[in-house]
């Protein structure tokens, strides 16, 4: 056991490694190499990442954790070892053993030293749900009422969860379910001494793993535009780190020369990000409250926040449910030129009659949208004058194999339908219904599992 | 100063960022300076907007002030409807809707 170092009157250094599974590896890499972190935290986990791991483990038990998670242990641990930089991630999605194993042969071949890997469990809460049978929120039923087959329920854990690891000295923390935020609550719980207790720190160190979790987010990504927000060098977008004072303030930044901005309306942009109340921002941590929040330029890409406070955290854990459900069958087809959208709209006509009368498949399961006159705004808005309009239709049936079939007769357009269809595809996916229920605290307890590479 | 105004875009005025919860889309509107700020939160309020989303919000639309941000949040429930299944829609996260919002002439 290490002794929690209290840092007061110095600051902790915590970069954004990801802020979703699938996201870029180069600029998390820069950070650890160059960013004198003290913490580099990878974000992995959304509520469909999290179901789709599970239902991977089912087919595979050594499965299951985040599909890059070696990829981007390759690309940092050679930097963050040697620099006692620790790395936090939720990459062990489903599988958050079976992740350390795979991040112990990595650091195997790139480390000279021993390194301890610490794994968190205990958000996995299936057998707990259907035992105690909680309702639904988005349908109102009890659990026990849905048809479809329960594959996963993770509870969102806290930072609780893992100060323990990093007492332990990890060199590398692994859960699954977290909540975001407190991937990067817990580092600062642990280095400042704060008490998990005191809601006003906790819902100043919400606020700022709120701000990283999205990592480029938070520097120009999903902000830029061309015209009224343009932003520089999002090819090399660097992403964020913030330097955090005991007090629980703190400097955003990132690398010099790198790409993207930081400035005070990329953060309030994001501080406002997915926060339905921003008074009560409920993490499993505390009830943070942003709305006394303020940004400061203090200088180019340098923003401090100041002002961030929070509540006592909620009784409950939500937990994400999934669902497996039938097979989404998908098929595109394009059309461009004079009457694009007539076009469209008569090829849709004829695959939804064959795939009803010749198929048998039921209207309500034939879903139809005309990408390029308006299908993103959801029929709200349509553009009839379209140069190019490309119909998407898809069905949700019981078997791969109906499912299948829309492609088919999108694809059977080519000889059979409108003039001048053209670039027909086609795909059939697994469905996996994401929904959400909450359970009291107390059901759910953590552990963590520590390992040693033995060099 | 109600009453007559000449009607002004929210692309002339605002940035949005919307995001996700469930089936409730979530929206922040950023004014761009401190009079946009005033203007929209005088004239959009959590019933204009949700008219702009017409048949897809299927509860009640609610607004929040953050006028440290110059901003206002505004929970649309129902528009990213997954129903029982998931939502088959290509951008079933809603991400594009933001710049449906600064369509809105208000």
């Amino acid at each position: 056991m290490t002794s929690p170092p209290i840092r007061a009157g110095r600051t902790v250094r915590v970069g954004a490694g990801s802020g979703f599974s699938g996201d870029r590896i180069d600029p998390a890499e820069l950070l650890a190499r160059h960013g004198g972190l003290d913490y580099l935290i990878f974000e992995c986990l959304g509520e469909r990442t999290v179901a789709a791991a599970n239902a991977r483990r089912l087919d595979d038990p050594e499965s299951g954790y985040d599909p890059l998670l070696c990829a981007r242990m390759n690309a940092v641990l050679p930097h963050t070892l040697p620099a006692g930089t620790t790395v936090i991630t939720n990459g062990g999605a489903a599988n958050p053993l079976a992740a350390v194993e795979q991040v112990l042969r990595v650091a195997s071949r790139v480390a000279r030293r021993s390194v301890r890997v610490a794994a968190v469990t205990g958000d996995d809460v299936l057998d707990l749900v259907r035992r105690s049978n909680p309702e639904v929120w988005e349908t109102g039923l009890p659990l026990s009422e849905h048809g479809e087959e329960l594959v996963s329920a993770n509870a969102y854990l806290g930072a609780d969860a893992v100060i323990p690891a990093l007492d332990c000295g990890a060199d590398v923390v692994i859960t699954g379910r977290l909540a975001d935020p407190s991937l990067y609550v817990a580092p600062l719980a642990y280095e400042f001494g704060w008490d998990l207790a005191r809601p006003h720190i906790i819902g100043a160190a919400t606020a700022v793993g709120h701000l990283l979790e999205c990592a480029g987010q938070l520097t120009g990504g999903y902000f830029a535009d061309p015209v009224t927000k343009p932003v520089k060098g999002m090819a090399n977008l660097g992403f964020p780190f913030a330097d955090v004072r005991g007090d629980g303030t703190a400097v955003f930044g990132k690398l010099d020369g790198t790409g993207g901005v930081l400035s005070e309306r990329t953060c309030a942009e994001q501080l406002l990000y997915e926060v339905g109340d921003p008074g009560a921002y409920l993490t499993p941590d505390v009830t943070a409250d942003f709305s006394g929040v303020q940004f400061a330029q203090v200088e180019t890409d340098r923003v401090a926040i100041d002002g961030a406070t929070g509540r006592a955290r909620p009784d409950d854990l939500k937990v994400t449910l999934g669902f497996r459900g039938g097979w989404l069958g998908e098929g595109q087809i394009s059309y461009a030129g004079p009457r694009a959208l007539p076009r469209a709209r008569l090829a849709a006509e004829i695959v939804t009659e064959r795939l009803t009368e010749v198929h048998g498949l039921a209207k309500d399961s034939v879903s139809v949208e005309f990408i390029g006159a308006g299908a993103a705004f959801r029929g709200l808005s349509t553009d009839t004058e379209a140069r190019e309009v490309r119909l998407r239709v898809t069905t949700n049936t019981d078997t791969e194999r109906s499912a299948d079939i829309v492609g088919w007769e999108v694809e059977s357009l080519y000889t059979n339908g409108p003039a001048g269809g053209g670039g027909a595809r086609r795909s059939t996916t697994r469905i996996l219904a994401i929904r959400s229920c909450s359970i009291p605290r107390e059901y759910v307890s953590s552990r963590i599992h520590v390992f040693e590479d033995g060099q | 100063m109600t009453g007559h105004h000449a009607p002004r875009r929210i692309d002339d005025l605002a940035d949005v960022r919307v995001g996700d919860k469930g089936d409730t889309l979530i929206v922040a509107v950023l004014a761009r300076d401190r009079a946009g700020y005033d203007y929209l939160a005088e004239h959009l309020s959590a019933v204009r907007l949700s008219a702009h989303f017409g048949g897809l919000v299927s509860g009640t639309a609610r607004r929040s002030l953050q006028p440290n941000q110059l901003g206002m949040v505004f929970v649309l429930p129902g528009v990213l409807g997954a129903g029982v299944t998931g939502s088959p829609l290509l951008d079933s996260h809603g991400k594009t809707l933001g710049y449906h919002v600064l369509e809105l002439v208000i």
